[in-house]
């Protein structure tokens, strides 16, 4: 049997990063080819990835195994026994990831030669894009921690760069500025943790640190996988690092579609599942909080949701709360329905914010969804295809959504955790009411826009890129139909199967979820599409004041965060900088070069330029050198 | 009986012969041309011979045997050490064509100088016994004293030419001492040495005699010749004097080429021949090295001379590539190895733009004429930066590479105190490494000053250093790689 051996997975990685440094360094002289530039080294890239996928298919050894290989590009670091190189793992997992990045990250660049096409700097744009894929897919591929990490802050870059890519407004470059230190916060942990797993293991790459993990004691396994956890939650937006995301929407909206909703901020998810044998061999307590931040997470983000006006920052809402189902699904030991919801909100959410995209783009970059309504009647394939992602992120047969978070849901059942089950499911109520709310107010109704606003559909390349994504939405669930494609048989040889009730029960479960959905989608009408719902929102608003400016007011926690930490940390900060830095360190450094420089002036008069006193200094050498050999010699 | 003619291999000394044929070509060729052709074809004469010089070296690598009577050592430690002296003689020529020509001084002494003094110290690395070792000594040497004499109507250089003969004859009078004593105590003068022929390592690989103590204090004298090439401190005094008297493209090429040279016979003397002797010598090389980076470092500090500051950089140096040959390990050897080869690429690349911004006759090699060199060239004031960067040893150049290799060999063989010296001196370092980046990029020009002529030559030199100073920095690897495998002839290899 021909082994499995993916040559062709170095190039995946190398051509947008090739495409990234040529729209970089070239940049104007490329403009009116950086767009298809751009789009075609990841379409080719995500053409690369379904020939290794089929390569990697045709191995069917007994469980799938024997379906990954490692690809060494060259050696990095060699110190002694301790080495580092450039390997690129392909297995199931990371070629999911693959072809999810690349897939949907050329529909996104195929948008936004449509949606950027005016911007001053376009290409630098598409260079920024290609250079985030490229970090995206390295950090997927890498097989060893320290790489995963180069793909890990290359990523952050990138979202620091394009959330500020209009970086004359205040503020994209004060959002740019936030989302780069909440994620230095949890990069810091993420980077102690590879820091206890290299000395735990004295190896860094995957395949080692996951055999190790069954011989960790559960203290060692617990802090390190709760230090990975931690970096999980500032790059995957979740408590307490998730105030960063609602900002990073002053990014152009293409960004928040790729990075802040498709690609980035599913990394911690990724890097989870990647280790699991880690937070597995804790003993429950990482699992048990991966789990319970992951629920409160989903919660937490859907009250802020249905409070929101600004279309973007719904959606960003609602992806870390979806987020938040990943890594529920991932505390209940469902790795592999973790993914799979990874995949199917990829699907729904690039679409949902893609058509957010192509809504601003028509009407002006209006965010606000009070000033406007009635949009299906002139933009009726923004407002179909935006339909299919409401039914599917509200979790109604058959679309993708229902059968990943059912599949989530039915894990947590069947894991004991009901309390985790019940806060999941209430979420999908409210996850369905705050969805059908934004489709409703945007798209149904009179129609309203701005005033003086020509309302109009948006270009080819755009709606081109919001079809697929919605035929994705739809069928994208199939892929883990049980009996008949199976992505968690798929990626069994990586992270395990995960368990599935039996019986009745996920028949019961799966109408609960359904019902949940639809009697969201329920309340939402009464409130906002039958007549008379404004005067029952308002009598409702006042019922539950409290509750409700809460959430209004994002429950305050950026208030909290500025009193509690930044204040302190900026005081901190000067009193280092104007007393420790500036006397002591600066005193000593000075000082310390006065010695030097010093010692050279007194030196430097032994170079006095005379041959005579340059010789005496080279025979007071060899007399002491001869004397110390005969002093040594003669004992 | 009848006569059986000696069987002669040339391999070993192919690549230098090489270089003295084409030495003489360049000579015999240049006394026919008017210096407007020597501009062009004498350089192109001597890059055929560079090449034919590396073709040779490449085309022995991995062989492994004693040629000449025994004194030649053809292993792959000499051919790394060929190939990158060739490499480092083929830029000075470049560098150099460019440098005559704006200073009007095109003679075709220069390419044959140049040519016979490489040819000397790839003899050096592959002497196998301590006369080879003299003799390529003095070839190199001479070919040098007459370089660095080279500016003929500058005073300066005819005063840093004389002070380096006399000090360089004063060093080989050492050097002669130490071999005599070693004669007399081993009774040969080899470095290796079988059972019917005597040498060194066969010596000391014997039971320990009398005669040990006698071969100790020789080990002392050929300390103090090859310190003296190296520059390693108390016999440095010279090299602030002879760099900035010489041209930049010879002191390019002494700070690459000289100290490989004296490293590579240092490496094959002490590491290979002397190794059993190992307890002996290292307290010795471990003082001289902790005073080398020290005076080196700290005097460099105080240099208002760009040509001196990087001279006393090049004593520091001397002393950060000891403590990987104190190391006496594979790493050390082949650490020691990697940073010369890096350290010669950056350094000539220094020289290159120091030749060029230094402008007719060099007028303009103080810190200060730096001021504002940014502005006025930014490519050259960029390299220069790189440069200066890789050697502060400052990650992503090939510098910081080759203190981290040499630096990790001296920890593992223990002598973790010389590298913790070692760092200190790096960080005083970097201070006037900086200060020529400080005075480049923040401060103003003085006056308006006409633009300097930058030849074409010269500044592929600068562009070709540069770019394998930063790709060296990132793919170390392969160099690394083939410096391992450049190891010292073995016996039943």
């Amino acid at each position: 049997m021909k082994a499995f051996d993916p040559v062709l997975a170095p190039y995946i990685v190398a051509l947008p990063l090739i495409g990234a440094l040529g729209l970089l360094l070239l940049g104007r002289r490329l403009r009116a080819v950086a767009g298809l530039v751009a789009s075609a080294t990841v379409g080719v890239g995500f053409v690369l990835g379904v020939i290794v996928l089929v390569q990697m298919l045709g191995v069917t050894e007994k469980g799938g195994h024997g379906r990954e290989a490692v690809v060494r590009v060259w050696e990095w670091i060699s110190a002694g026994s301790f080495s580092v190189n450039v390997d690129l793992l392909v297995d199931p997992l990371s070629m999911v990831m693959v072809l999810v990045v690349t897939g949907v990250g050329t529909l996104i660049h195929v948008y936004s030669i449509g949606y950027m096409h005016d911007d001053p700097r376009y290409s630098r744009f598409f260079g920024y894009m290609n250079l985030f894929v490229a970090s995206m897919l390295l950090l997927v591929l890498a097989d060893n921690l320290l790489l995963l990490y180069v793909g890990w802050e290359g990523v952050g870059l990138c979202s620091y760069l394009l959330i500020g890519f209009w970086f004359e407004r205040r503020a994209a470059a004060g959002a740019a500025k936030k989302a780069f230190i909440v994620n230095r916060v949890g990069d810091f942990s993420f980077l102690i943790g590879i820091f206890v797993l290299s000395v735990t293991v004295s190896s860094l790459t995957v395949s080692s640190i996951n055999e190790a993990a069954g011989g960790m004691t559960a203290g060692i396994a617990t802090t390190a996988a709760l230090l990975l956890f931690g970096g999980a939650t500032g790059k995957s937006a979740q408590i307490p690092l998730y105030v960063w995301l609602p900002d990073a929407m002053e990014g152009p909206t293409p960004v928040s579609a790729l990075i802040h909703a498709a690609t980035m901020v599913t990394a911690g998810v990724y890097m989870v599942a990647r280790f699991s044998p880690v937070f597995e061999a804790s003993g429950g307590l990482a699992l048990g909080v991966v789990a319970w931040i992951g629920a409160l997470t989903a919660l937490w983000a859907a009250l802020m949701a249905a409070a929101e006006y600004d279309i973007k920052r719904v959606l960003a809402y609602s992806t870390i709360s979806q987020l938040g189902y990943m890594f529920l699904a991932l505390g209940v030991r469902a790795y592999s329905i973790a993914i799979f919801h990874l995949v199917t909100h990829a699907f729904f959410k690039a679409l949902m914010f893609l058509g957010a995209g192509s809504i601003m783009h028509s009407l002006d970059g209006e965010v606000d969804m009070r000033n406007m309504s009635g949009l299906r009647k002139v933009m009726p394939i923004t407002a179909f295809t935006f339909m299919t992602g409401w039914l599917a992120i509200s979790g109604i047969i058959p679309f993708s959504g229902f059968f990943s978070k059912d599949a989530i849901l039915a894990s947590a059942w069947h894991q004991g955790r009901y309390a985790l089950w019940a806060i999941g499911a209430g979420t999908a109520l409210l996850t369905a009411f705050y969805m059908s709310r934004l489709y409703f107010r945007i798209f149904e109704g009179d129609l309203k826009v701005p005033e003086g606003v020509h309302v109009h559909e948006s270009p080819p390349s755009m709606v081109g890129a919001l079809i697929p994504l919605g035929v994705l939405s739809v069928v994208g669930g199939v892929i883990n139909l049980p009996g008949l494609l199976t992505l968690d048989h798929f990626l069994e040889p990586v992270v395990g199967e995960s368990e599935v009730p039996s019986g009745f029960t996920p028949w019961i479960l799966g109408a609960i979820a359904l019902l949940a959905g639809i009697a969201g989608i329920a309340f939402a009408r009464t409130l906002y599409l039958l007549p008379g719902g404004a005067t029952r929102r308002a009598a409702l608003c006042e019922r539950f004041k409290t509750p409700v400016d809460a959430a209004r007011n994002k429950f305050w926690v950026d208030e909290i965060y500025g009193r509690g930490i930044v204040l302190p940390g900026k005081a901190f900060a000067s009193f280092c900088a104007n007393v420790i830095d500036a006397r002591l360190v600066d005193g000593a450094v000075n000082g310390g070069g006065r010695v030097v420089a010093g010692a050279g002036w007194l030196f430097r008069r032994a170079q006095s330029g005379y041959v005579r006193s340059y010789a005496l200094t080279f025979l007071f050498g060899v007399v002491v050198i001869f004397s110390l050999l005969v002093f040594r010699v003669a004992l | 009986m009848p006569f059986v003619p000696p069987e002669i291999r040339l391999a070993g000394i192919a690549p230098e012969m090489a270089l003295v044929v084409s030495a003489f070509v360049v000579l015999i060729a240049g006394t026919f041309a008017r210096s407007r052709v020597n501009r062009v074809y004498l350089p192109a004469l001597a890059t055929i011979g560079f090449g034919a010089s590396i073709y040779f070296a490449v085309s022995v690598w991995g062989e492994n045997e004693l040629q000449l009577s025994d004194m030649i050592a053809l292993d792959g430690f000499a051919t790394f050490c060929k190939i990158s002296l060739a490499v480092f003689g083929l830029l000075t020529v470049w560098l150099g064509s460019d440098y005559l020509t704006r200073d009007g001084i095109e003679e075709p002494e220069f390419y044959g100088l140049v040519l016979l003094a490489v040819a000397g110290m790839m003899l050096m690395a592959s002497a196998a016994d301590l006369i080879v070792i003299f003799l390529a000594l003095e070839t190199f040497s001479i070919a040098l004293y007459v370089l660095v004499g080279y500016r003929r109507r500058s005073i300066e250089g005819q005063e840093s030419a004389m002070k380096y003969f006399l000090l360089g004859a004063f060093s080989s009078s050492f050097f002669l001492l130490g071999i005599a004593l070693a004669y007399g105590a081993v009774g040969s003068t080899n470095l290796y040495g079988n059972s019917e022929n005597p040498g060194l390592a066969q010596f000391l690989s014997e039971s320990a005699s009398e005669a040990t103590g006698v071969l100790v204090l020789a080990t002392g004298f050929l300390v103090v010749g090859l310190g003296f090439k190296i520059a390693a401190v108390p016999f440095h005094m010279w090299t602030p004097d002879a760099y900035q008297g010489a041209p930049s493209p010879i002191t390019g090429f002494m700070a690459a080429g000289s100290k490989l040279a004296g490293f590579a016979a240092l490496l094959r003397l002490f590491d290979a021949s002397l190794f059993a002797l190992r307890w002996e010598w290292r307290p010795l090389l471990i003082g001289i090295a902790v005073a080398t980076m020290i005076a080196g470092s700290v005097l460099a500090v105080v240099q208002e001379d760009i040509k001196r500051m990087l001279a006393y950089s090049s004593i520091a140096h001397a002393g950060f590539v000891l403590t990987g040959v104190i190391a006496t390990n594979d790493r050390g050897i082949s650490g020691s190895l990697f940073y010369l080869a890096t350290y010669g690429i950056a350094v000539l690349g220094g020289f290159a733009v120091v030749s060029i911004l230094g402008g007719k006759d060099e007028h303009r090699v103080r810190l200060v004429d730096y001021k504002g060199a940014f502005y006025e060239h930014p490519a050259l004031a960029g390299a220069l930066t790189l440069f200066l960067l890789s050697l502060a040893g400052v990650p992503v150049t090939s510098g910081f590479v080759g203190k981290l290799v040499v630096f990790g060999a001296a920890i593992e063989a223990g002598y973790s105190w010389v590298v913790v010296i070692g760092m200190l001196t790096s960080a005083i370092a970097a201070f006037f490494y900086l200060r020529v980046l400080v005075v480049m990029y923040m401060q103003e020009p003085d006056e308006s000053r006409p633009p300097i002529p930058v030849g074409r030559a010269a500044s592929t030199v600068v562009a070709l250093t540069a770019v394998a100073t930063i790709i060296l920095g990132l793919f170390w690897s392969p160099l690394i790689g083939a410096a391992e495998d450049a190891t010292f002839f073995f016996v039943g290899g």
